[in-house]
């Protein structure tokens, strides 16, 4: 030792072990059980569009890094296949091929490196390359398989309870008598429904929320605040007219509000910094979100409640700063 | 019957805080004595202030306790011969700083010390002198805040005009990881430091003193405890286990739920903060008339052979205790001066010990290594962290663009460095590097 | 179907209209008098907003310039005088010429000169470095070379050596803006005349250690032995501290301290090797002179000392 040099470095000489690909890894980790309910409802096709998303997501990244940005390929901190596996999370196990490739190249291409890669996008990249493509092919993308294990990639497809629910409104039904045309609370929770591939349970998505909070990657301030706001919001919908709104239980539990709460509105790079900030985010999507179901065209919200309110983000970054110690008046 | 401690509820500080292994390796080391080295080296600036002017000349023989360094005005500190001996060359050596600064070498020959000073084992409990009488030893005895900051210790038992302080608090936190010189200290001394609390209490007229320990230093507590069963105006209040609970700021907001006031001082809030170490310092400076020349320095890291605590006299070059400890480590990256998380690297291992150098760290390179650096991905773990309430990730961007009156706007002279924001950040971010740029500009706008 | 039509084109006009009486007013209201020079001052400038002259920026520069009317003091580094005497027409007062500058690297202590005495680990900036300690070599006053100054230089007039780990300055555009000089926690950067020619003596050292402690920092420290000043006939180099330092306004770019550096550190920028040959021979010869001369008057003075002696 005497030979080789110390080193000299300011405070603090230690660090912690949860470092970014560590906190992917994390988060990897925590979708793995929502994707295991996937493919148990739809089999191979829940693994084939995974699996393609993640390879488009990572050699989109490691094309545009490698020739066009020209610099080191960023693949390895692992956002990328966090960002091929929500991708593959918000759209139906059916999805053709060339349009995963699409919203891939969306996703990583415009929602993230064009803005100069993890860190600096101010949307999250899923769920752009996911809006993009349910604008583009609005066809494809609402055509849900049904949840049964079909080993073969055809299958029937219908619609979600929230599109049975939106389309009986529509054509002048009321709530109840819409209801028996659905799975049971039961089934949503562990996620025999129809709908997008990942956010079938409930259940496992909740393991996963468990999961990351024991890590410690994230807090609760965000998941909770959200899912207790559109209980909250449809709760009092519901209480005013039952006949019209559908039970806050059913709102919480079908489409994507645990997804996007617990795996999209927490995202570190387009969520607030402080807990206040990420308490004001939580309850913007989440009203955003109980208004685009009940008042508007699309039968579910999440996505655009998610992006409105990342582009609020900034602003709430300057306005909610943390309790200062020592400085209060 | 008083409540006793361990009962009591724990507390802790409300704003941020962390949580690294504390690694207290050497907890059960007894507290050893350093056999003598061949030569010391005393800077003459140890302290915040006035640097002390030097009194001797090259050739003069010293003897242990006699004063090497006056100190020059109030906030400035005497600097006691360390070992006896002949002084060699007066000079700028490199210090613990990682700076040269102007030092005395002492050529050590026997240990002779100044007959007035007591250096019997027996328990002084007697406090005869008055409060200014307390103030004038414990400023001749050299004794500073022996935490780290250096503080001269008798300009804050001196209590400032138009200040009333209520409470005293004695910082047993010792909430670096690996550290354990003040646990040692508690264990083995812990009457002498009640005596030095009394002191401390006496030059302060307060009437109520709490002592401050963390739960991971269960025995201390239960020591204490035990000892001031029948005393009614000292207690322990047991903390929960956090970093940076040893910060003065968090110790008081742990303890009393105050909240120093930015840019003041804890006796705006009716408080004074003493470290164990420097109380038990002034127990010996006015209960035994002896000078702060020595200190108990923890040695360790996870690859030394015996993780010790030693006594060793101020001026002991670090290689030394090194040696003592079972030599430098294969694996050794760093050595650092004082705890992980705020201690200095020390480049050279000819550096002499200091009255506010608290251990001696080895830490492997694989552990200490930074790692390859991400961009922010604002995941707001920083904001989490900081015990000030500061936004780490933002006075890093606009360090890095020098935007002073920005960060200057945003606060960025509360940071009290701990260092949790780059021990947390995901993304390997130097962030404390920059902030401590940062409020070097900011202080030169002025 | 038309009535709507009609509508839209009349309301859009209108508010049109309205916006345009609006604007027109406002600006006569709010109209700002600037005197019309400023602006005429800035188009010569070279409106790089860099700094150099001490104000914020161009514009800055412009408005000063023309409220004093005085261009001794206010000097634009980067147009130099050329600049400087389009701004004086433009005010109708006479031009001022000022030496152009340079910056130069007063550290010679490349990776082979000065060994690493530790390795440095923190953030890469020699502001941060500084701030912790003396540096990862030895010598507490060289370049820390982590290029904080290539950072600071707008003109990309600066690049790391990869193989010394010392700035180097492009000549043809460095402009003397001062970035790199405030940028550089140990003052290594120093602006200097260019001279005559383009050629400058400097010493590249900032090292006031005694001799044997700086050169154990550095093999080419300044050791402060001051045969460099000895040698000077115009009294150009003191010794102050343990360090040679050159006067430039004193120098006379004779170059005869060149070869005198027993460490070869005193930097001579476009100096022809054969006119540095003169330039030592020269010297030599001189010191020759000067040494007979010496030793004549020694045996002239030791002559009178001593009269004949009395019998």
């Amino acid at each position: 030792m005497s030979q080789s040099l110390l080193t000299v470095a300011p405070s603090p000489h230690i660090h912690t072990e949860l470092t970014i690909p560590q906190v992917m890894r994390g988060v990897i980790i925590a979708m793995v059980p929502a994707l295991l309910v996937s493919v148990y409802n739809f089999g191979l096709g829940a693994v084939y569009v995974t699996g393609l998303s993640i390879l488009f997501c990572a050699g989109a990244e490691w094309i545009i890094c490698k020739y066009l940005l020209k610099r080191e390929p960023s693949i390895a901190d692992g956002s990328a296949v966090i960002t091929g596996m929500l991708l593959a999370f918000n759209v139906p196990s059916n999805l053709p091929w060339h349009i995963i490739l699409i919203g891939s190249l969306v996703s990583v291409g415009i929602g993230k490196m064009s803005f100069g890669g993890l860190g600096n996008n101010p949307f999250n990249p899923a769920l752009v390359g996911r809006v993009f493509l349910l604008l583009s092919f609005p066809v494809e993308m609402t055509s849900w398989p049904q949840a049964v294990a079909t080993w073969s990639l055809d299958g029937t497809t219908g619609a979600t309870p929230l599109g049975i629910l939106k389309d009986g409104l529509r054509a002048g039904e009321t709530v109840p008598a819409l209801m028996p045309q659905m799975p049971s609370y039961t089934d949503f929770f562990f996620g025999f429904q129809g709908g997008s591939l990942g956010e079938m349970s409930a259940f496992a998505l909740l393991i996963g929320l468990g999961y990351m909070l024991y890590r410690k990657i994230i807090t609760w301030h965000i998941p909770v605040t959200m899912i207790a706001t559109v209980f909250v919001m449809t709760g009092i919908f519901w209480f005013i007219d039952p006949t019209r709104f559908a039970s806050p239980l059913f709102h919480v539990l079908t489409g994507g509000v645990m997804l996007g709460a617990i795996f999209m509105a927490t995202d570190y790079v387009t969520s607030p910094v402080s807990h206040k900030g990420m308490i004001v985010f939580a309850i913007g999507c989440g009203v955003l979100t109980v208004l685009i179901r009940l008042f508007g065209a699309y039968p579910e919200g999440v996505s655009f409640a998610i992006l409105i309110m990342n582009a609020f983000v900034p602003l709430i970054n300057t306005y909610l700063k943390p309790v200062r110690y020592g400085r209060k008046k | 019957m008083k409540n006793r401690a361990f009962h009591k509820e724990l507390k802790t500080f409300r704003l941020g805080g962390v949580h690294p292994q504390d690694n207290k390796l050497s907890a059960s080391a007894p507290l050893a004595q350093l056999p003598l080295p061949k030569q010391v080296t005393i800077p003459i600036i140890q302290h915040i202030g006035a640097p002390a002017k030097v009194v001797v000349q090259r050739g003069d023989t010293v003897r242990v306790g006699q004063v090497i360094a006056q100190h020059e005005g109030f906030i400035s500190s005497n600097i006691h011969a360390s070992c006896s001996g002949r002084i060699g060359i007066i000079e700028e050596v490199m210090d613990s700083s990682g700076f040269k600064h102007l030092a005395v070498n002492i050529r050590v020959k026997g240990d002779d010390w100044l007959e007035t000073i007591d250096r019997t084992d027996t328990l002084v409990e007697g406090i005869s002198l008055s409060r200014d009488e307390i103030v004038a030893r414990v400023m001749e005895a050299g004794v500073v805040g022996m935490g780290g900051a250096g503080f001269p210790s008798h300009a804050k038992i001196k209590v400032p005009e138009g200040k009333t302080i209520d409470t005293l608090i004695i910082n047993g936190v010792e909430c670096e990881p690996y550290l354990t010189a003040d646990h040692r200290l508690m264990l083995e001394k812990p009457r002498e430091i009640i005596v030095g609390v009394r002191i401390l209490m006496r030059a302060l007229g307060v009437s109520r003193a709490i002592i401050g320990i963390e739960d991971n230093k269960h025995d201390a507590i239960e020591l204490f405890d035990e000892w001031l069963r029948e005393d009614k105006q000292i207690e322990v209040q047991p903390l929960e286990v956090q970093y940076p609970q040893g910060g003065e700021k968090q110790l008081i907001q742990a303890v009393l739920d105050r909240e120093v006031p930015s840019g003041g001082l804890p006796a705006d809030v009716g408080v004074i903060v003493h470290n164990v170490g420097t109380t038990f310092a002034i127990y010996e400076a006015v209960q035994k008339n002896k000078p702060l020349v020595e200190r108990v320095v923890t040695v360790t890291g996870k690859d030394v052979k015996q993780p010790s605590n030693f006594w060793v006299r101020i001026g002991t070059p670090v290689i030394e205790l090194i040696t003592a400890a079972g030599g430098l480590p294969e694996s050794t990256g760093k050595v650092v001066s004082g705890g992980p998380m705020m201690g200095k690297a020390i480049a050279d291992l000819e550096v002499p010990v200091a009255k506010g150098t608290s251990g001696i760290l080895m830490i492997a390179q694989a552990e200490t290594k930074r790692a390859e650096e991400y961009n922010c991905v604002h995941c707001g773990k920083c904001i989490e962290a900081c015990p000030m309430g500061l936004e780490p990730y933002r006075l890093l961007l606009l360090s890095k663009a020098g935007q002073s009156e920005k960060s200057k706007r945003e606060n960025v002279l509360d940071c009290i460095e701990c260092g949790s924001c780059s021990f947390v950040c995901p993304s390997n971010r130097p962030i404390l590097d920059y902030i401590r740029l940062s409020k070097t500009k900011v202080k030169k706008l002025k | 179907m038309n009535d709507v039509v009609i509508y839209t084109v009349l309301s859009l006009t209108g508010i049109g209209l309205l916006a345009a009486v609006v604007l027109y007013y406002v600006s006569k209201k709010f109209h700002v008098t600037e005197d019309e020079r400023i602006a005429r001052v800035e188009a010569v400038l070279p409106n790089t907003n860099c700094g150099g002259c001490g104000q914020p920026g161009c514009h800055a520069f412009a408005e000063a310039v023309v409220k004093s009317g005085d261009l001794s003091v206010l000097h634009c580094p980067v147009g130099g005088n050329p600049v400087m005497k389009q701004v004086a027409e433009v005010l109708g007062v006479k031009a001022v010429e000022k030496d152009p500058y340079i910056a130069v690297v007063r550290c010679s202590g490349s990776f082979e000169y000065r060994k690493k005495t530790n390795v440095y680990d923190g953030a890469p900036s020699c502001a941060i470095a500084a701030q912790l300690y003396s540096g990862d070599t030895g010598c507490a006053y060289g370049c820390l070379g982590m290029g904080d100054c290539v950072v600071a230089c707008d003109f990309e007039a600066m690049y790391m050596d990869e193989k010394t780990g010392l700035p180097v300055i492009i000549e043809d555009k460095c402009t003397a803006c001062n970035a790199c000089v405030k940028s550089c926690p140990k003052d290594i950067l120093e602006l200097w005349p260019k001279g005559k020619k383009n050629q400058r003596i400097y010493v590249a050292c900032l090292n006031e250690e005694k001799g044997s402690t700086a050169r154990k920092e550095c093999a080419v420290a300044c050791s402060g032995c001051a045969k460099c000043a000895e040698a000077c006939r115009y009294e150009a180099i003191t010794i102050d501290h343990n360090l040679a330092t050159i006067d430039p306004d004193k120098c006379k770019l004779c170059a005869e301290c060149i070869d005198t550096c027993d460490v070869r550190n005193i930097v001579a920028t476009n100096f022809s090797p054969e006119k540095l040959q003169q330039a030592s021979e020269h010297r030599q010869k001189r010191e020759e002179r000067e040494r007979k001369k010496r030793e004549e008057e020694k045996a002239q003075a030791t002559a009178n000392n001593n009269p004949e002696p009395t019998v």
